[in-house]
């Protein structure tokens, strides 16, 4: 037991305070978002008068936000898991390449991205006006995240020699990849659907680029509220978004917490 | 007395010319033949590297051989099938247990992807949990097993299919060397009642002594000697096989008139062939004794083993001599010692 | 097995086609229409000579050294004491720090003016303590907090992480050749933490080159490099300047955190 000095005591409120610094505008926004009156003060009394006028008024960047997140969810699955999979099976210099390859939309800055892809398929019709064009921008953006997240957990199971156990009793490609691969990455399918829903709700700098007036999402329509609108409102539109954001975040960090594996019985 | 599994009639099993070159040019086998009759045990004994566990995938059709090479199961050529067609039973030496379903979800995986009625598939595998005597282990998942007991569920699903033949690759080698013993001793009852065709790879010499019924000794790619292990044992045919099983003594001298004559004596050997100037013998080959030794020399050291005692006797040679003998009594450093060698025992190379 | 590597290409397939047509070919239009302005290709070398757009990427880098500096430091600090001991709270604690994670960079633009704006909380301290309002967030200082802001979760993770991995044997070694505990940190923590904190420390600096939204939020008028990219492109129509300036960042970006992956080895925390 570590005598507590008083290097503990400074470390600890330093710590406190960077706590703090996080922590207090989040609060007070929150606060502010339910307040009447923001310049009076919490004795003005507590109201969800503005988030509901913020559920009037912005209602539709909240649906149109979820079923993106959704719909990028659906696309990082599909495109996801087989990439792992190749880049478990065939651990290279070109399985390495592709994984640089794969994180590049996220090293580059979302607004240099978004600019390429109005300029190459900013023309076609239909398609500039669409949320799907928002789609795109954020499936570039997640995709690497389900991918590492799937690849380290089938990286951890010893993969070839399943796949061979479950081809020595017969079982075709098909029926490995479906019965045993796919079960047994369900952990890293798991944190990566939750970081990818997380990233594409808060999703700014290629969306605004991307969206017209028609397809704002919910980030897109807080940069509005806080260029126009009161505090009080622009405070309750965050809260909406910290009520979307703060549950997938906790789950996100209950599962990056490591579990105790299970005990190994003795021998009969 | 052999017991053939239900329906299921043991094969044989040929490799003709069988090499394996790997991608980035390893030569991993030199052109091999090999036939096993069915329902024999035969095991691939050799150190790493040897060749054993790629003449094992060969079989089981994980691994393609160089062209020109053929897998004939009962003189059927099986060689363009990849292993899902072949219905071998293989047996992993980290288990290869499925962590995503129970116990007898793996046991019964084989027939459901033989797309077997549900009634059957249970009771098939309730059979297989009573043969290997793990039935209260049904619905435990994979993590929870020891390794001796996941030893048993890798191999009740290897034979839940009723494989044409068994392949096993070092089983054994991952547990620790009490439950090594009765695992080998179950394993060997095992493979007798079913009289199933098995291939066993093995870098213990022991374990390959105690279940082959021939052993193929392999060294760099190549076979060294195939045989029965008392033959091997016996009667070695290289210098590799000879020092790889168990230990030999090695002793430098001449031939003359049916003695082979050392710098520590000489050992009477009727019938002695001409020419020959280094015999190999076992240590239980040599014993002490008090009066008319073949040899003299005195103890370097000596180790008691409880059941024996191994001793190292300087006889002038370089290396000592291997000698054991049941003698209980101490041995001080520097005794002398008269030992007699069993001419039936001496190799000549 | 041949068959395996087509069955495997076939799987890439999906993933590929749709990168190769959604980023790799845009990123190419990119590069050409950097270069189809009034200048030609020679734009992307004007671009360091014209002094708004040099300027504003000196304002940018020197941004971006400050903020990762300062971060470092706090989440060198904070990490380090978090991850070696235990006290009640602890868990919230980390929990609260890690919580802005995923926020937006307008989202943190506000928290700034939260605190730091015309009605924020700074400046009602400041009008208690000093008679005087204090407002800074729509300038650089509210950019640099801002920046620190979103900064902090990410680094202390990693941080964290790399903490747990030292071997407190080598410590007790310094400890019994006598090194006080401040030699101990200097000789053998500071050190061990030197990968995560050359990786973290490239995350921060290229997520800050890159960031937009928490200078959107707070003005329209700080000249960041995003920003300077976003109103050439939106206000001036200026495509190809737009082009060119984006692809520039984006390679520096890209750069930046491709050499911190080899410097450091193994993966690396992406930025959110």
């Amino acid at each position: 037991m570590r005598k507590r000095g008083p290097l503990f005591f400074a470390e600890l409120t330093f710590t406190l305070m960077v706590c703090a610094f996080l922590v207090v505008p989040v609060i007070l926004s929150l606060l502010a978002g339910l307040t009447a009156n923001y310049q009076v003060g919490i004795n003005s009394g507590l109201t969800l008068r503005w988030v509901g006028e913020v559920w009037v008024g912005y209602r539709d960047t909240i649906f149109l936000s979820i079923g993106i997140a959704l719909a990028c969810l659906a696309s990082t699955l599909v495109l996801g898991i087989p990439t792992a999979y190749v880049l478990a099976r065939r651990r290279s210099a070109l399985a390495r390449a592709i994984e640089e390859l794969l994180v590049m939309p996220v090293a580059v800055p979302g607004l240099a991205t978004a600019l390429a892809l109005i300029i190459s398929y900013g023309a076609v019709p239909g398609l500039r006006t669409s949320w799907v064009f928002i789609l795109i921008g954020h499936v570039l953006f997640t995709l690497p995240f389900m991918v590492r997240s799937v690849l380290a957990v089938l990286l951890a199971i010893d993969l070839k020699t399943l796949e061979e156990g479950a081809a020595s009793l017969g079982a075709d490609f098909r029926q490995r990849f479906f019965q045993i691969v796919m079960p047994n990455c369900r952990s890293g399918v798991l944190a990566g659907s939750l970081m990818v829903v997380t990233l594409s709700v808060g999703e700014f700098n290629m969306t605004w680029l991307l969206h017209t007036p028609l397809t704002k999402t919910l980030p897109v329509g807080l940069a509005d509220a806080y260029a126009s609108l009161r505090l009080e409102i622009a405070s309750a539109y965050t809260l909406v978004f910290f009520l979307m954001i703060v549950p997938l975040l906790l789950a996100i960090q209950e599962l990056s917490r490591p579990r105790p594996t299970a005990f190994r019985s003795q021998e009969e | 007395m052999r017991v053939i599994s239900d329906g299921a009639q043991p094969i044989s099993i040929t490799l003709q010319r069988c090499a394996k070159t790997f991608a980035d040019g390893t030569r991993a086998l030199e052109p091999l033949d090999l036939r096993i009759g069915a329902g024999e045990t035969v095991v691939l004994l050799g150190p790493s590297g040897c060749g054993k566990t790629t003449t094992l995938r060969i079989i089981a059709g994980l691994e393609a051989p160089d062209a020109g090479g053929k897998v004939l199961f009962d003189g059927a050529d099986v060689t363009p099938l990849t292993i899902e067609r072949r219905n071998v039973g293989m047996v992993f030496q980290s288990y290869a247990l499925f962590p995503n379903m129970s116990v007898a979800g793996n046991i019964g995986y084989g027939l459901k992807v033989r797309k077997r009625a549900k009634s059957q598939i249970s009771r098939r595998v309730a059979e297989m949990l009573a043969m290997m005597r793990i039935e209260a282990l049904a619905d435990r998942s994979i993590d929870q097993l020891s390794g001796g007991q996941r030893q048993r569920v890798a191999l009740a699903r290897a034979l839940a299919v009723q494989p044409r033949a068994l392949l096993l690759d070092e089983p054994l080698t991952a547990l620790d060397a009490k439950l090594r013993d009765s695992l080998r001793l179950e394993i060997d009852q095992l493979l007798r009642r079913l009289g199933i065709t098995a291939i066993y790879v093995t870098h213990d010499q022991t374990e390959a002594m105690a279940l082959g019924d021939r052993i193929v000794v392999m060294e760099h790619g190549r076979v060294a000697q195939i045989g029965r292990p008392r033959d091997i044992y016996q009667r070695p045919a290289t210098r590799f096989v000879a020092e790889f099983i168990g230990t030999m003594n090695r002793l430098n001298g001449s031939v003359r008139r049916d003695a082979f004559v050392t710098a520590a004596g000489s050992i009477p050997w009727p019938g002695a062939p001409q020419g020959v100037t280094e015999v190999l013998f076992r240590p239980e080959d040599v014993s002490l004794v008090a009066e008319a030794p073949h040899l003299s020399g005195t103890v370097a050291a000596a180790f008691f083993l409880g059941d024996r005692t191994r001793l190292f006797v300087h006889i002038g040679d370089s290396r000592p001599l291997v000698v054991e003998t049941g003698a209980r009594r101490d041995f001080r450093h520097g005794e002398a010692v008269g030992l007699k060698v069993d001419a039936s025992g001496l190799v000549a190379l | 097995m041949r068959r395996e590597n087509l069955t495997l290409l076939a799987l890439l397939l999906p993933a590929g086609t749709f990168f190769a047509a959604f980023f790799l070919l845009p990123l190419a239009r990119l590069f050409l229409v950097g270069g189809s302005g009034r200048d030609g290709f020679f734009a992307y070398a004007l671009i360091l000579t014209n002094k708004n757009y040099f300027t504003s990427l000196i304002a940018t880098t020197l941004l971006a050294l400050a903020t990762t500096l300062v971060t470092l430091i706090v989440s060198g600090i904070s990490g380090v004491f978090l991850e070696r001991n235990r006290f009640p709270g602890k868990a919230a604690l980390v929990a609260m720090l890690t919580l802005p994670l995923a926020f937006p960079g307008v989202v943190v633009g506000f928290m700034v003016i939260v605190l730091a704006g015309r009605q924020g909380l700074i400046g009602d301290i400041s009008m208690a303590l000093t008679g005087a309002k204090v407002v800074f967030a729509y300038s650089m200082a509210g950019l640099f907090m801002g920046y620190v802001y979103f900064s902090i979760p990410r680094t202390i993770l990693t941080v964290m992480a790399t903490a747990e991995k030292l071997d407190p044997r080598l410590e007790e070694a310094a400890r019994s050749l006598g090194a006080s505990p401040w030699r101990v940190l200097r000789d053998v923590v500071i050190p061990g933490l030197k990968p995560a904190f050359i990786s973290c420390g490239a995350i921060c600096f290229a997520t800050a080159m890159g960031a937009f939204g928490t200078a959107f939020t707070l003005a329209t008028r700080i000249d960041v490099l995003p920003m300077v990219i976003y109103t050439e492109f939106t206000l001036e129509a200026n495509i190809a300047v737009a082009a060119a300036l984006s692809f520039l960042l984006g390679i520096i970006t890209w750069v930046v955190l491709a050499a911190a992956r080899t410097a450091a080895g193994g993966t690396v925390a992406a930025a959110g």
